[in-house]
């Protein structure tokens, strides 16, 4: 296969800019999932009046519809009814709402995970219901949730390639970009795997120690 | 030795149809010991959970320094600073090392400061022989170690009561006599406790009072070596016997 190397060396600095727009994006559509499904784990396993069944039908409908159908929504749908937001705020919002059901999945297996005399233990001590969920409960449960929460991280990430509907110039767009400007397709195809593969891969090695830690920690030295 | 520390009357713990508790009366003192023994499922447990608020109660009431824990509007968290509980299963927090259990009630919920915490906390590792195993994680521990801790962790709060709920039956055998010697030490010291255990002749050697329930009623209520020699009731001595185990090979020799 004959591969236009100096389109490729030119062409590599732009996908490493686009990559790190679509990681400033995840980054904080990651965040916010995280509290997001946290908040709804805690709704949900404290069965909290109303809000728990809010944030049960909240998890079901965010697992249960496409991303790209979510950011059509906020793009496109949202605007009929007088509310305008920028492509990127769209694109952090349309995350937030897909990861937080994927999250508050993983953070409920954790806190399942947490047997109910630990909690008698913490009580008898005469912990708060505050202080029992910070010292106690979510300590054991994040240790649990750690391999899923790490999985949805990966997921997330991936994800971000749906925002190049919203014209953000995040990697998958800017080689359907060149590959419609310049039709080097080969080249930009490539050029994009090795973009996911650079950014995923350390992420994911570096999950993984991290997993290894937080199990440790549980266990002991 | 004026009013008692702990006054139960009439307490009654339904779950659903089932009547666990059938109205249970009972008073400790401070200082006293007091064993309660009976077949598995006589609510032994329950009563436990019930005086620090584990249980909700359907009908009596529990006094604690003379206050009725069991009304509406009871601060249990202030309640439970003041007495301890130790669990069958240990239940000491896998996240935290052996010092990090014992100072987590002291700091948190009694905001004490850190350093009288720890020394406090040192001290009464010291006194339980793991003062060299404070920064251990409980995973490193024996069953027996691990009980330990629960104790001292419970002890740290400074209470005024302990609750034990058969915290040697699920240790192996030669570990049980170690939690064992820590808790004739804390009746020695005049710790007032309530123990729940299968082991009689610990429960001989410590109670000042014993209770023996069944069906979720208090059968027979009397000084050790009463009960332990001369049960008065047909129930308290079959309970008994399922303790002796007499020689029978003999027969069996005789046989063949």
């Amino acid at each position: 296969m004959d591969l236009d190397y100096a389109f490729m060396l030119k062409y590599a600095p732009h996908f490493a800019g686009a990559a790190l727009t679509a990681l400033r994006l995840a980054f904080w559509g990651i965040a916010f999932s995280c509290l997001l499904g946290l908040a709804c784990c805690l709704f949900r396993f404290y069965r909290t009046p109303a809000l728990g069944r809010i944030a049960g039908a909240y998890i079901e409908l965010s697992r249960n519809t496409p991303l790209l159908v979510q950011l059509f929504f906020l793009y496109f749908g949202l605007p009929k009814a007088g509310i305008f937001l920028e492509a990127e705020q769209c694109a952090v919002l349309g995350l937030s709402f897909l990861g937080g059901g994927y999250m508050a999945e993983a953070f409920r297996s954790g806190f399942e995970a947490v047997s109910r005399v630990q909690i008698e233990a913490g009580l008898s001590l005469g912990l708060g219901r505050a202080q029992l969920v910070a010292r106690v409960i979510l300590p054991q449960a994040f240790a649990v949730a750690v391999p899923a929460l790490a999985a949805n991280v990966i997921f997330l990430i991936k994800e971000t390639s749906i925002f190049s509907v919203l014209a953000l110039e995040d990697p998958t767009f800017l080689a359907k970009d060149l590959i419609g400007m310049y039709y080097n397709t080969s080249e930009a195809l490539l050029l994009l795997v090795l973009t996911y593969l650079a950014v995923l891969l350390p992420l994911s090695l570096f999950l993984n120690r991290l997993e290894k830690r937080v199990r440790h920690a549980e266990f002991g030295r | 030795m004026n009013a008692p520390l702990l006054d139960i009357a009439g307490l009654r713990k339904t779950y659903g149809e089932r009547e666990v508790l059938r109205g249970l009366s009972l008073r400790v003192r401070k200082g006293e010991v007091l064993v309660v023994v009976g077949p598995s499922g006589c609510g032994k447990s329950t009563l436990l959970r019930c005086i620090n608020g584990l249980e909700s109660i359907q009908g009596g009431r529990i006094r604690f320094h003379g206050a009725d824990i069991a009304a509406a509007g009871t601060d249990w968290r202030a309640v439970r600073q003041r007495i301890g509980m130790v669990f069958q299963s240990y239940d000491l927090f896998p996240h935290m090392t052996v010092l990090g259990n014992i100072m987590l009630g002291p700091l948190k919920a009694q905001k004490r400061g850190r350093k009288e915490a720890q020394a406090q906390a040192e001290a009464l590792l010291e006194r339980i022989g793991l003062l060299d195993r404070k920064d251990a994680y409980p995973r490193e521990l024996s069953g027996g170690q691990k009980q330990r801790v629960a104790i001292a962790r419970a002890l740290c709060m400074n209470p005024d009561l302990m609750l034990f709920d058969e915290v040697t039956a699920s240790l192996d055998p030669e570990m049980v006599r170690e939690v064992l010697d820590v808790m004739l030490e804390l009746a020695r010291r005049g710790m007032t406790m309530v123990i729940v255990t299968h082991e009689m002749a610990f429960a001989r050697a410590v109670a000042d009072n014993v209770i023996f329930m069944d069906g979720g009623v208090i059968v027979e209520e009397a000084r050790p070596e009463e009960f332990f020699e001369r049960p008065s009731t047909e129930r308290g001595r079959k309970f008994l016997d399922t303790f002796i185990f007499t020689p029978t090979h003999n027969e069996k020799e005789i046989e063949s």
